[in-house]
């Protein structure tokens, strides 16, 4: 079992190594291919072994930690100074992780061998989709915040390479490098949360940190300013509002990495970090509050813009920040499994979708607008029917996998001790607004009449993608279905991780009756009403959708501007940052205070040289005069003495 | 005392190559360059004993190497390395062959002069490293001013002139109040009970508590002048851009990558050992001055358009960690500090070396003269973006690991007694990720340019000789970020008798320095 541990994390290590170091000589496609996605394979083979080792022992039992070595340390011996290993935890928190991560990564990379086929930096793709990989898993295996924050920028880094993968166009660089620079925000925040940790628990490994926090009181300060400052590295990771700007940005990217970054890696970094350190949220009301109205406002907000916006990734970033949204939702309400429950079916339909929309661009030569499509559902019935039920389940309709996560959010945001009915409204209306906005997304694209030139001939993709494809349509039907309530597998097999922080919060099964299924009934009916607005919009009556516009420009303007955000930043902290930074410290302090006294003072040193240079003159006679004066100066004075 | 002429030999074996070259005629520029380089590779074989030789479990200074030079003032010859020197030595004779062989082509004229002066160089920085008597010590600094002012004043950029006089006059203006404070110290010496006038380190260490505070407060000031300037700490930073625009390539690669840490150096060696009492009542003061020069030099960096200033500004950022870490007086801090120091000597060369390479590609340093040139150099792209993420402390490589320890060190530091410290160097992490990543940008992303020309010259990837040089410092980078135990192992008895001395220091029971223990072997 340690072995396996280990390798699970080596494999992909391995890919980006031999990719890195050799890909560029190696000429063939497949081979760079098949090593890339093979790596990433063998990673989720060894953690489906695991998983099953695992089920065949007692809960208490399933939890182990293997040590590799002693990673940074003081090394000075002494017993309070800092040491952290390289050690990584199984539990059943973080093999669903690693599943979902090699899981869905595999499916993607596969995905990958047909979509990157003939570019330039074939190699060069896979070996950072590797790396990755690697720097996912090190985040959820972790058994330490250290080596998590490890993972947790190399997945910034590995973002920063694929979203600037393109690096000739002029806007992969801006993206890329907004996304790591917001992304380090957050990291800052990060980084301050663990020396505060360490300098409370003398220590950064979580068994000890959550062991020593439960042991504390409710409402610690301390504990309050931990969770925060994570939780502003959760925001930065996670795209939660106000650093949500990198995400939609990020779309510069090839497809696939979308996918990646949205589905199985990176951006769900911030929820399971917050899962977690579900014994410390436990243990902080306030951060607990301040996480769920973060992640309802933003699920509300995010999807507001994705009513609006025509590019097809686009839209799908909005739908993912609006849906980690909900995740922390259930993670500020005390929901921590339903928010990992939901973590799991997004990365499912989430990876369908944005593949999807890769095999339409695929398919459409490098199109992404909406508006110049339609129709495509003829040309690429695969593509079509996986997408749809990718829709489906992200708008919450059952069976679908998101219907059951989802559902499971709301009911507890509106029953638990932390919820409240003002945030399960909020929910909802989200809710409303994702069915609209998907549907919306789907009518546009595949229905209707078509929109393009007949000359594009769009034709489906090959089979490398739209297998992967429709095992993730697989998922997104059945993948809810470990989480039916009442009898949910999932909030069972999660147990043993949360139960410290759920007992602080003496939360129970909170069984509401028939209230609870009442209102699975009003967030499935409005989800209903939302997909036939949609369709009732964009197929028949698409001059309601014009006239809107006309009717209300700001508010329409508003929402394609996406409120503005970007802009407000740039003046209110980039330009001035800039500016005060080149005009004032560089050309004012520097240049001129500091070396102006620094030049002044030779100066003024040189200008009494000068001066005294002059007695200086070289004339023998001159000398003489002075020295004869000197004399008689010296007499007369020793005489009157 | 066998053992003592291991390192005798690695201080003085440039010189000995020195005057090889002397002889050698100056048209023969292959053989002046042949011999530079197997003089500084051999100095560097030779000074890989001293590494495998320090036993670090022992502690204390070995190596020791000591014999009498002005007996009436009890001066001797004496040297020995700790695992502070032990590092910063092995670094120094790790990049300089690195800086020869980086920039094998670059100068045209007075090729002879040139490697003489590297190799001297060379001589006076291991000496520095090496040295335990403060009269020696000061020959070595003192020394190893000249041939850096040659260095940048002969074979540097337009403006030269400039620069070197302002290099060797602050520097000059430092170090002069240094050698009255060592002579007073001698003399101090003498006045305490069967005591006389002597510079050795180790004596002095011993008569250190003895010391009156406010005679402690001057000395402080005088050593710790000479060292803030050197390192640089705000705001006494304004030679180093201009001392960096105008150096050529090597001199920038050594005054980055070594020369800086001959301050911090000095801090660790002397000021917190001799003067603790003013140690302890300066370390807010310098704390303070550190996260300026952290935050100051990281914006000053942003918004640079010259390659060369651009990194030499963040120099002034990342050794400002180097001080906070030094003066929050934390085993974390002061281990964080001495790995910084060998991590910015490698990044901040490897940076140096890098913008050299494609300086001589393109005769422009200027970062609006790029763009886009990843496609027509993507092995320079990718040493560039590993080097930038070196500096910007990713996890995983050498910067993170020196960061964060010094982070953790004042965070937690119960004598420093603040956490915004700490907090406030946190802020150079989001600054040092803008702007590296847009000087990145601006450089080598974008479309090329349409002609494929920048500055009127094509482009060529990295010949086998460049790639050559940056491959050991990337493995370096690698090493020390995913197993710093190599490094921080040889330290770690320093810094746990400094800081053991500081906190005794501070309780009022003043215990002496622990590295004096070492001196019986000496004799």
């Amino acid at each position: 079992m340690n072995l396996y541990a280990s390798l699970i994390v080596v494999f992909p290590l391995l890919g980006f190594l031999i990719l890195g170091l050799f890909g560029s000589r190696m000429k063939n496609e497949k081979l760079i291919g098949f090593l890339g996605s093979g790596t990433v394979g063998l990673s989720f083979f060894l953690a489906l072994v695991l998983f099953f080792q695992m089920l065949n022992v007692e809960p208490e039992q399933r939890k182990q930690i293997v040590t590799v070595f002693t990673w940074l340390s003081t090394f000075t011996g002494s017993s309070s100074s800092f040491s952290v290993n390289i050690s990584y935890q199984i539990d059943q928190l973080s093999i669903l992780m690693t599943l979902i991560v090699t899981g869905i990564g595999f499916l993607i990379h596969v995905y990958s061998i047909g979509y990157m086929h003939g570019d330039r930096g074939y190699w060069r793709f896979f070996a950072y989709m590797n790396l990755f990989i690697f720097a996912m898993l090190n985040l959820v295996l972790a058994d330490n915040f250290l080596l998590l924050f490890l993972g947790w920028e190399g997945v910034g880094l590995c973002s920063y390479l694929l979203i600037g993968f393109w690096y000739e166009k002029k806007f992969t660089g801006d993206a890329a490098k907004k996304a790591f620079v917001v992304n380090r925000i957050g990291d800052f925040g990060f980084i301050i949360g663990m020396l505060l940790i360490f300098s409370t628990f003398d220590s950064l490994n979580f068994s000890t940190v959550f062991s020593g926090a439960a042991l504390l009181t409710m409402g610690n300060t301390t504990i309050l300013w931990i969770t925060l400052l994570l939780f502003l590295g959760a925001i930065g990771k996670s795209a939660q509002i106000p650093l949500y700007v990198w995400l939609p940005d990020a779309m510069a990217g090839p497809t696939p990495v979308s996918a990646l970054i949205h589905a199985a890696t990176m951006v769900t970094a911030g929820v399971y970090m917050v899962a977690r350190c579900s014994i410390l949220y436990a243990l902080s009301p306030v951060a607990m509050e301040v996480v769920a109205i973060i992640g309802a406002i933003t699920a509300v907000f995010a999807a507001t813009i994705g009513l609006v916006q025509n590019d097809i990734k686009k839209v799908l970033a909005y739908s993912t920040i609006s849906q980690l949204g909900y995740m922390f939702l259930a993670m500020g309400v005390g929901a921590f499994s339903a928010g990992i429950f939901h973590l799991m079916t997004h990365a499912f339909f989430k990876a369908l979708l944005f593949l999807g929309s890769g095999a339409v661009i695929h398919a459409m030569h490098d199109e992404q607008d909406i508006r110049k499509m339609g129709g495509l559902k003829e040309y690429l019935p695969i593509t079509y029917k996986t997408f749809l039920i990718g829709a489906i389940a992200i708008a919450g309709i059952p069976p679908f996998a998101g219907f059951f996560s989802k559902d499971e959010i709301l009911w507890k945001t509106f029953s638990s001790e932390q919820g409240s009915w003002v945030l399960w409204l909020l929910g909802v209306f989200g809710a409303a607004m994702t069915a609209f906005y998907m549907f919306r997304l789907v009518t546009l694209t595949f229905e209707g009449k078509r929109r393009f030139n007949h000359h594009l001939h769009p034709h489906e993709a090959p089979k490398t993608m739209t297998v992967p494809l429709m095992i993730l349509a697989g998922l997104s039907i059945v993948g809810g279905f470990v989480g039916i309530p009442h009898w949910s597998g999932i909030e069972h097999w999660l147990d043993p991780v949360f139960s410290p922080a759920q007992y602080k919060l003496m939360s129970g099964e909170n069984s509401g009756g028939i209230l609870e299924y009442l209102l699975m009934a009003v967030s499935v009916g409005i989800a209903a009403v939302g997909i036939y607005a949609a369709r009732w919009v964009y197929l028949q009556r698409i001059e309601i959708a014009a006239s809107l516009q006309q009717q209300y420009p700001r508010v329409y303007r508003l929402l394609l501007n996406k409120y503005y955000v970007d802009e407000m930043y740039d003046v209110v902290i980039v330009e001035p940052a800039v500016k005060t930074s080149e005009e004032i410290l560089w050309k004012v302090v520097d240049v001129t205070l500091i070396d102006g006294m620094v030049n002044g003072s030779a100066k003024v040193i040189g200008a009494i040289a000068q001066t005294l240079r002059k007695i200086q003159t070289g004339v023998v006679q001159f000398y003489a005069v002075v020295f004869i004066g000197g004399i008689l100066f010296v007499i007369t004075w020793l005489l009157l003495k | 005392m066998a053992s003592g002429f291991i390192l005798t030999t690695t201080i003085f074996l440039p010189l000995v190559f020195a005057v090889a070259i002397f002889f050698l005629p100056k048209e023969n520029i292959k053989g002046i360059k042949l011999v530079a380089l197997s003089g500084s590779i051999v100095t560097f074989l030779v000074s890989l004993f001293l590494f495998f030789g320090y036993e670090a479990a022992m502690g204390g200074f070995q190596f020791l190497h000591k014999f009498t030079w002005i007996s009436s003032l009890n001066i001797s010859y004496f040297v020995g390395i700790d695992g502070m020197s032990l590092l910063l030595i092995l670094l120094t004779t790790f990049l300089i062959p690195l800086a020869l062989l980086g920039t094998w082509n670059s100068i045209e004229k007075q090729l002879k002069g040139y490697s003489i002066m590297v190799l001297l160089l060379e001589l006076g920085m291991i000496g520095v490293f090496a040295s335990l008597d403060l009269f020696l010590f000061y020959i070595f600094w003192e020394a190893m001013l000249i041939p850096m002012y040659f260095i940048i004043g002969v074979w540097g950029g337009p403006n030269r002139i400039y620069a070197a006089v302002k290099f060797f006059l602050f520097t000059l203006f430092g170090s002069v109040l240094m050698l009255v404070a060592i002579i007073w110290l001698g003399y101090f010496a003498s006045t305490v009970p069967g005591g006389q006038f002597t510079t050795n380190l180790f004596d002095l260490y011993r008569i250190a508590p003895q010391l009156p505070i406010n005679l402690q407060m001057w000395m402080f000031a005088a050593f710790g002048l000479s060292f803030a300037i050197k390192v640089p700490v705000w705001p006494l930073h304004t030679w180093l851009p201009d001392a960096h625009v105008e150096a050529p390539t090597a001199g920038s690669v050594i005054l980055a990558g070594v020369l800086l840490k001959m301050g911090t150096y000095g801090f660790i060696r002397f000021n917190l050992p001799l003067f603790a009492d003013a140690s302890l009542r300066a370390m807010p003061f310098m704390c303070l001055l550190a996260v300026i020069g952290i935050v100051y030099g990281a914006l000053v960096a942003m918004v640079q358009t010259d390659m060369k200033k651009l990194v030499a500004y963040s120099s002034v950022s990342h050794m400002g960690f180097v001080i906070l870490g030094i003066f929050s007086m934390t085993e974390e801090g002061l281990q964080g500090a001495i790995i910084q120091m060998v991590n910015h000597g490698l990044s901040t060369g490897a940076l140096f070396l890098l913008v050299g390479m494609i300086y001589d590609r393109t005769h422009t340093r200027s970062i609006a003269d790029y763009g886009g040139v990843a496609k027509l150099m993507p092995v320079y792209a990718t040493f560039l973006m590993v080097i930038s993420f070196s500096s910007i402390g990713l996890p995983g490589l050498n910067g993170f690991v020196g960061e964060f320890l010094v982070m953790l060190g004042s965070f937690k530091s119960t004598l420093l007694d603040n956490r915004w410290f700490a907090v406030v160097a946190g802020l150079g992490v989001i600054f040092s990720a803008v702007y590296m990543l847009w000087m990145y940008q601006r450089l080598m992303m974008g479309p090329a340019h349409s002609d494929g020309l920048y500055g009127g010259h094509h482009l060529t990837d990295l010949t086998k000789r460049e790639i050559a040089v940056l491959v050991p410092i990337v493995l370096f980078v690698v090493w020390i970020g995913v197993f710093p135990k190599t490094f921080l192992s040889k330290s770690a008895p320093l810094v746990k008798h400094t800081v053991e001395q500081m906190e005794s220091v501070n309780r009022g029971s003043p215990i002496r320095f622990a590295g004096s223990l070492q001196v019986q072997s000496g004799k």
